[in-house]
Formats: structure tokens, sequence, C-alpha cells
């Protein structure tokens, strides 16, 4: 029996500020997040000063919430895993610099973590991963393929070559009245919908693995506003169904032909966007089709949203891997895994 | 007591350990771009050198604004983080009031610590000694032109020294300062954190420590637009925990 490893985990990159006490890696003793959404939907959008403002106002009550739940003391803790990008930067920098005090304050390991791995740890907490895996990641700031050969390396084989999925699903719901974030609702609109527009579907026939949403977002941006000039109403969950098809279409083909070229045993689907019926529903449906041997793994939807539990366990991997921050750690908004350029053939 | 002492408000990084009213050991930085690299490390160099370990101090006093936005957030949250993680006391001073701790007391003069706030505007407020050689403030730190900011100190009608980094941007405004007004060479514009550490010592401690911010003196552009659409609009709570 080894000695249980507990880690304390902040997260702050966009405008959710959030503690979390994880116990090896897979256990969520606490998980405390305190959201701006009401915040920002005053503007839109995520307003970068204001995010900042807020996490500054909650970072010491989710450190205390966090520890109180856990029913744990700073004694208990192995370590102090944080996210250091990417996001905004404001807004990481109160999660690095917290972090960095309780780290210093007690003695303890800083572990640096990339949001990113963040979110594909969302899925552990579902079951045991197995490499080789891939990911499946789609959120508000990225859409990306990640290629994991084994445990604790990342490497990026597919990416937006434009908006992140989620960014789409906002510009347009912003066009369609709908407020920040309107993933939930076009979602909601799409299953009482039907693809009616056919908008077009970017790069489905290319061979690379990267992703593009621009066009799509431009095609349902011209019709809407060619109705609206020709004072027709257009059906808004046909238009949802329509643009979501779109959207599913392209991850689902985009994921298959990466499955193609990878071997892999595992899928990963993580990230905000991955808390969308439709998507959930198609790659089901696709993974019992064509890989029925490979197991895919959803992070549950709880956790797919920005969340320092999952932050907590792929820094866990990061502890166990030896990564380790000095007290100099500064926030990377534009960190990334490496680019694996594919071999020409 | 041992104080542990903070301010990122602006270009210089300053940190200062200080017992009672010794100065144990400080460190100030006028070439960092990047508080977050600096100000962590700083601090346990200092610890080091001293001989206290973290848990050792009794108060952290820090500069809470105004100033730099991204700066004051450093400093504010180290010091809050500190302060909460190690159950210890806080205390917030006014940036400003830092920099008017530059000057000797002097009866009945004026002091007018002042930042460049861009665009023409100036962070100010104005201060004046007590009887006991304490500063207090006599008009309230403030956002407002710099034009504005010199008929504030006429209307006082004493004697009044400016004490800050007077930037192309305000020179530019071309202003000149009334017959009472002396601006201080540019040296008196560095926060000393031993005095900081001082003036926080005498202060009582913040009760809740979770809701200590820095005064940024301004709201953001976002929030002045919204308000702007919204009259009337009450605060409230726009952060839930879910
Ligand atoms: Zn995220």
């Amino acid at each position: 029996m080894t000695e249980d490893k507990l880690i304390l985990a902040f997260e702050s990159s966009c405008d959710e500020t959030s503690v979390a006490v994880i116990k090896n890696g897979t256990e969520i003793l606490s998980n405390i997040v305190a959201t701006q959404i009401a915040s920002h939907q005053r503007f839109g959008g995520v307003v970068p000063e204001v995010a900042s403002r807020h996490h500054i106002e909650w970072v010491t009550r989710c450190i205390h919430e966090a520890l109180d739940e856990a029913q744990v003391s700073y004694d208990d803790l192995a370590g102090v895993a944080v996210t250091y990008g990417p996001g905004l930067v404001g807004s990481l920098l109160i999660g690095v610099t917290a972090a960095k005090t309780v780290a210093w304050a007690h003695h303890l390991p800083l572990i640096p973590v990339n949001h990113m791995a963040g979110h594909i740890y969302a899925a552990r907490f579902v079951g045991d991963f197995v490499f080789p895996q891939m990911a499946l990641l789609v959120s508000g700031g990225h859409t990306e393929l990640v290629y994991m050969p084994k445990e604790h390396e990342y490497q990026i084989i597919g990416e937006t070559r434009d908006d992140a999925a989620g960014e789409a699903y906002d510009k347009i719901g912003r066009v369609m009245g709908v407020n920040y974030p309107a993933g939930k609702t076009v979602d909601e609109w799409a299953h009482q919908g039907k693809d009616t527009f056919h908008f077009p579907r970017a790069m489905e026939n290319e061979d690379n693995l990267d992703f593009s949403f621009s066009g799509l977002k431009s095609a349902f941006i011209n019709t809407c506003h060619n109705a609206d000039q020709r004072g027709e109403k257009l059906n808004k969950n046909d238009l949802a169904a329509s643009f979501q098809q779109s959207v599913v279409d392209v991850l689902a083909e985009k994921t298959m032909t990466a499955l193609d070229q990878y071997s892999v045993k595992q899928l990963i689907l993580a990230g905000g966007v991955a808390a969308n019926h439709g998507l959930r529903d198609r790659l089901n449906h696709d993974m019992a089709r064509y890989y029925p041997q490979v197991k895919m793994l959803q992070a549950p939807l709880k956790y797919c949203g920005d969340n320092a539990a999952m932050i907590g366990a792929a820094g866990y991997i990061n502890y166990l891997h030896g990564d380790r921050a000095g007290l100099d750690l500064n926030a990377v908004p534009g960190l990334s895994f490496p680019r694996l350029t594919p071999v020409e053939e | 007591m041992k104080v542990l002492a903070i301010d990122t408000s602006n270009q210089p990084m300053s940190i200062a350990l200080v017992e009672d009213d010794t100065l144990k050991a400080t460190t100030t930085l006028n070439t960092v771009l990047n508080h977050s690299i600096y100000v962590l490390p700083t601090i346990d160099n200092l610890f080091k050198r001293v001989g206290w370990e973290p848990q050792d101090i009794d108060r952290v006093v820090v500069a809470k604004g105004p100033g730099s936005y991204t700066g004051i957030r450093i400093a504010v949250t180290t010091a809050k983080t500190l302060a909460m993680t190690l159950k210890k006391e806080l205390v917030g001073v006014s940036s400003l009031q830092v920099l008017a701790s530059n000057l000797p007391p002097v009866a009945d003069q004026l002091i007018v610590p002042f930042m460049d706030a861009r665009r023409g505007n100036v962070f100010a407020g104005i201060y004046q000694y007590d009887g006991d050689q304490q500063l207090q403030s006599v008009v309230k730190d403030q956002h407002l032109a710099f034009a504005e900011l010199l008929q504030l100190i006429e209307q006082q009608g004493k004697a009044a020294v400016l004490v800050g980094k007077m930037t192309k941007r305000i020179q530019r405004q071309g202003l000149t300062l009334p017959d009472q007004v002396e601006l201080l060479p540019a040296s008196y514009a560095f926060p000393s954190t031993y005095r900081l550490a001082l003036m926080g010592e005498k202060l009582a401690p913040v009760k809740q420590i979770d809701n200590f911010v820095p005064d940024y003196l301004r709201l953001t552009q976002a929030e002045r637009d919204w308000q702007k659409q919204h009259p009337g609009a009450k605060p409230q709570n726009y952060v839930e925990e879910v």
C-alpha cells in the first residue's frame, strides 16, 4: 500500500476561478468552481480585465473552501498544481501567483500544468487511460486532435486554422440572439430542427487533420442576412441543426481520419464543447461502427468546462514524471503542445 | 512585529522585511517588466538572507493601488494569499500614500503623490502629516485630469509638493504649475517598502481577507460602457459558485 498523494490544484485561465483537491490523480475530494459567466454576459463575451478582477475576488475563498471540503490541511499535500497556459494572461496570473504563494509558504513542490492536458484528464474521472491514445479537444478557445503515444507525451496532429468550435457557436449564437456562451442553447435548438440549409463542411475531403470553421460561420451569417433583407423569417431550430450538423460532421470525420492514420487504443473526448449532445451522439455512433475496438472515454458533463479537478488529475501525472516549476513560473498565454508534422510519404 | 511589505504598483518592484521599526532587508528592482517572475523569488531570497521562515511573519503589508492594473494584482494576490494561507494579518496601504511617505514631516505642507494614468489623466491624492507625524489623507485618492488636480491643489490654498514621475504624456499638456506648487525631482518618486511596512504596522488589519481587492480607482471600460447603457442598474453578484 503506497501513500496517498494529494494535489491542491488551481485553474484560472479564462472566466472560472477554481481550486480542487485530488487524491492520487483520480479521486476528487473537492472541486470549488466560481464562474463569472453572469458578469461577462453583460458584455456578450469574456472581457479580460473584468475577468482578472473577478479572479482576485475569489481566489483565496476557493483555496480554503477546497481544503475545508476535502477535510485536509497543507501538511497532507504532496504538491500544488497550476494552469500556466494557454489562456488569458491576466486571468492566468492570478492562479499562478496564488499557487506559487501557497507552494512557497508551505514548502510544497509547484507543478506546472498545460490547461489542455487538464481538459484531457477530465476523462480520467470515468476510466483508466490506455496508451497510445488520441484526444479530440473542443472548447471555446481550442479545437485540436492530440496524439498521446504514451503517458505524459502530447502531440498535436490537427488543429483549427481559424475559429475554435466553441467560438463559432458563440458567433452564430449572437446572430440568432443567443447570449454567450451559446453552445448549450444552440445544441437544444438543434435537437428540435433538421439540417435543411446544408452549410459547407470545411476541409472534409482533405487528407490533413486541421479544422476550419470560418467558412461555415460566414455561410451561416450570409444566410441569415439575406433572409433578413427579404424580410423572411428562418426557422431557428433548423438553422441551429444545420450549423451543428456541419460542425459535428467535420469534427467526427476528421477524428475518424486521424484514427485511420494513428493506431490507438483509446479516444478521449474533452473540452467545453464536448458537453454537446450532437457531438457525443455522433461519435458514439461512428466509433461503434468504424472503431469498435477503440474504447471511447468522454469527459463527464460536469468536468467538460474549466475546473481545477482536471488540472489536479493532469498535475498528478506531471508530479509523477518530475515536472517542477520554480517560483519564477510565469503565465504563458500561448502555451501549446508540440505540433507533430506529418511524415511525407 | 515581523512584517513583509510588497509594492509592485508600477515599474519598480520593492519588497522589504521589517521587524518593529528596523529594516532587516529590502530589494528594489526598477528594470523589471514582469513582476510575476520576480516577486516570489525575491521574497524567498530575502527570507533566506534574514533567516526567517514564511510562518515567522506576523503581518503582510501591501501597496493596494492605484497603479498598473496587473502590477497591483500581482502584489495584492501574493499578499492576500500569503496572509490567508499562513493565517496572518493583512494590511493594505494606498500606493499613493507610499509615495507621499518619501517626504519628511513638514507642518502645513501638502504632499500630492501622482501617477500617470494615460490620456492626460493621473491617479493622485492629497496628503498631509498630522501633529503625530502620521500621514493623513486630505483629499482622497482619485482618477482625474492633471489639470483638475492642479485646480484641486489651488483650492486648498496651501503650499504643496508634487511627488511622482513627470512623464512626457503629462508634460505635453503644457500646463504650468500654480505658484505655491513645486514638483519634486524624480528621485522622490520611488516607493519605499520600508516606510510602507512602518505605516502598515500602525494600521488595523483587514477583517475579511477574501474580500480584499486592489484599489483600481477606475471601472473597466466595458463596465463604464455597460453602466451608461443601463442607468440605475443595481450592483449584484456576478460571480457564483457552481
Ligand atoms: Zn478550457
